[in-house]
């Protein structure tokens, strides 16, 4: 059986998620890899969300925000922009491929965009291949292990 | 102002001093005609067919051209002596021999009783030298560009060196005021009438934007106007009574606080020409649905009649359904409104002329309440309704007496054969497509539009007049295509909306939004700066920030910016979102 992936998807409420919505209701066949949750904007993505996702055995996320200059309040997705970069700074250090991470732009009226973005990126993190992360645990002193807190597990 | 006793023909009148004498006898009511006298110019006395006897009630008395001698007290004026009527006679009778004489003269010979003038000069001149033209042109429209040329009989109306004049602007000014005729608009005079013109809105310099307009007032078009190329004119202002008319106002912006905004932006016709294939703006008679709408309309420019551009009764017309609607090339979506009206424009035509109507459709789309009624009642009027797009139309004219004579190409799918059906008119039913500034607009409101450019609203379903932006409601076109009931109802509900918020006098809050767990708030103030609505403040005394819950929006920037954790966003907490993360995946 080949691989799938499992991707975690930040939607925007106003841009994005109606966009997934669109597609949706538009009957759009897109994979099914993509496990979305609803956000009220891209800004309030925070690093740590994608960090937790891949700790908890995501293969890829994605974040997807209004495009520039469209954001319901007015520049949360500039602040998503600016955040990304440097998440995936961070992810090179801990050993992730960058591009497990991905910021699209996806408008309320893209469905068919939405459609083509989780496509391209699903078959991306297909070709990527399984998540491996180092098999150490970390454990402060205080807290005994818990399985759910070790990576790479799978 | 002094005033000063005058008679006129015996009848007192008390006038202005300083006024005219012919003034004070059209205030009374008695006619004195005139050749070269127009109210808003200064009297030139020209013509002097105007001419009256003044007499001072002592025995002096004098011929004076009543346009331009001014009254004085004690003034009696006669205008219907016979030392007038002969003065009158004699210088019309010159008038007549230095010229051919015109209409007007002619008119004017009749009332006087002269069949033949004394004199007989033989010339083909019908200038009157009245001087109105070079008068209207310095005087009123400001643009100088005609006077007086030569000396004696050798006196004449031109532009300087007779050459054509830079100065003119084309305004058409003194040949409307010329008597005779003698300076014409040549262009305008032969013009047969040109669909390309058929004004799709208002082209005078002062008019009613629309019959409907609300309100009904006329406006200015600067673009249009005299004055706004010489800086004279005016004339609008000086008749109006009530004195409306500013030339200095200017456009000005102005800050209004609203509770609720009903975006209503209507839409754009969508231009053929791109489609070269129908040969709109190349072939005569080709022409869009709101031209044909104009030129049905009783109050257009044709008076409502449909004629050809030669203006002939066309003998067969063809209505093209989907111009640029329902096409991959152009606009996919439906424009929901041209079957109807293409059906009525079917009807129209039967009604007003003999003419064969052929509707080229791809689907009937008769929606509405009675809407397919009438689609029945029109197949009954015996009008030709052939399913196929129209592919092409080309001209016919190549046997003689067809010339001009277009040829519609289709193919008829109900019997599957390629047809060629010649007309005389087509009208293409072009989409409603999204205003061109509608991006712009959607960024001034925080909205969204579609890929077809239509406005987007809170959810197709259940919020159809909504936006995603509070306060800002959605009516008609703007938000997609739709007929006047569709339009009308989504108004309505918009206006019911809007009031609904100004009605309440209170907003009701979203549950989510952002608050500082002061306890883990070190008053770094990373946030203040994030917000874009300024919905968080330091607090000095408790050296923490705060958010002001009726400020904020819930977009959680600060709470994911948050170095300390301290921010939560309700509904969207970390914890909540962590959750999800680990029920996706686990």
């Amino acid at each position: 059986m080949s691989f799938e992936p499992r991707l975690i998807g930040f939607l925007c409420n106003w841009c994005s998620y109606t966009g997934a919505d669109l597609a949706g209701t538009a009957r759009m066949k897109y994979p099914p890899n993509l496990l979305p949750i609803r956000v009220m904007c891209s800004g309030r993505v925070d690093p740590t969300f994608i960090l937790d996702a891949f700790r908890k055995g995501a293969d890829g996320v994605l974040v997807c925000g209004c495009h520039p200059g469209d954001c319901h309040y007015v520049e949360g997705n500039h602040k998503c922009l600016r955040r990304i970069p440097l998440t995936k700074r961070l992810l090179k250090d801990l050993g992730i491929a960058p591009e497990r991470v991905r910021l699209e732009w996806v408008s309320a009226s893209e469905g068919a965009r939405f459609k083509e973005v989780i496509t391209e990126f699903t078959e991306q993190i297909r070709a990527l291949g399984p998540l491996q992360l180092h098999d150490w645990t970390f454990e402060p002193a205080a807290e005994p292990a818990e399985s759910s807190h070790t990576g790479g597990s799978r | 102002m002094a005033k000063v006793r005058i008679t006129v023909d015996g009848k007192p009148i008390e006038v202005e001093e300083g006024a005219y004498v012919l003034d004070a006898a059209r205030a009374l009511g008695i006619d004195i005609p005139t050749l070269c006298y127009y109210p808003y110019m200064t009297p030139y006395a020209a013509c002097r067919i105007c001419c009256v006897e003044a007499q001072d009630g002592k025995g002096w008395s004098r011929i004076v051209t009543a346009c331009n001698y001014p009254v004085w007290d004690g003034l009696e004026v006669y205008t219907g002596t016979p030392r007038v009527i002969n003065s009158r006679r004699m210088n019309l009778e010159m008038l007549m021999a230095s010229t051919t004489p015109s209409p007007v003269l002619q008119q004017l010979a009749d009332q006087f009783g002269i069949t033949e003038p004394r004199w007989k000069i033989g010339t083909e001149y019908t200038c009157i030298l009245c001087g109105l033209c070079v008068r209207i042109c310095d005087e009123v429209v400001g643009a100088h560009a005609l006077s007086f040329v030569n000396r004696g009989s050798y006196r004449d109306v031109s532009t300087p060196y007779n050459l054509d004049s830079d100065a003119c602007i084309l305004c058409g000014a003194c040949a409307k005021m010329c008597p005779t005729g003698h300076i014409k608009m040549e262009e305008i005079e032969k013009r047969v009438i040109n669909h390309r013109e058929l004004s799709l809105g208002p082209n005078a310099a002062i008019s009613l934007p629309f019959r409907q307009a609300v309100p009904n007032v006329p406006r200015i078009y600067r673009e249009n106007c005299i004055h706004f190329k010489t800086g004279c004119c005016m004339l609008c202002a000086t008749v109006c009574p009530k004195e409306c008319i500013d030339f200095r106002e200017v456009d000005e912006f102005e800050e209004v606080d609203v509770g609720a905004i009903v975006l209503a932006t209507g839409f754009d016709n969508f231009d053929p020409t791109p489609m070269k294939q129908f040969g709109y703006g190349k072939y005569p008679n080709v022409i869009t649905s709101e031209e044909f709408e104009m030129m049905n309309n009783a109050a257009g420019p044709t008076g409502g009649k449909i004629v050809l551009e030669n203006g002939e009764e066309p003998r067969a017309i063809a209505i093209l359904h989907c111009i640029g609607s329902r096409d991959q090339e152009y606009h996919k979506y439906c424009s929901r409104v041209c079957c109807m009206y293409a059906l009525k424009f079917a009807h129209l035509v039967t009604e007003k002329t003999n003419a064969q109507v052929y509707q080229f459709y791809i689907d009937i789309r008769s929606f509405g309440k009675g809407y397919e009624e009438f689609y029945q009642r029109i197949l009954d009027e015996d009008v030709n309704i052939i399913r196929g797009k129209a592919a092409e139309v080309v001209p016919s004219g190549f046997r003689r007496g067809e010339e001009g004579h277009l040829l519609v190409q289709c193919e008829d799918t109900l019997i599957g054969k390629f047809r060629e059906i010649p007309v005389d008119m087509v009208i293409l039913c072009t989409a409603l497509q999204a205003r061109a500034d509608a991006k712009e607009v959607a960024r001034k409101f925080n909205i969204s539009t579609g890929a077809d450019g239509w406005f987007i609203e809170a959810h197709p379903k259940l919020a159809p007049v909504s936006t995603t932006t509070e306060g800002v409601f959605l009516a008609g076109t703007c938000q997609g295509p739709k007929d006047i009931p569709d339009t009308v109802a989504q108004g309505s509900a918009a206006a019911a909306q809007a009031l609904k918020l100004l009605c309440q006098g209170e907003v009701l809050m979203d549950a989510a939004y952002a608050a500082v767990r002061e306890e883990f708030c070190s008053g770094c103030r990373m946030c203040n700066g994030l917000c874009p609505y300024n919905a968080i403040e330091y607090l000095d005394d408790k050296r923490v920030s705060f958010v002001n819950a009726a400020l904020c929006k819930a977009c959680g920037t600060c709470v994911a910016a948050c170095p300390s954790g301290a921010i939560v966003g309700r509904h969207f907490t970390d914890e909540q979102i962590f959750a999800q993360i680990e029920g996706m995946l686990v």
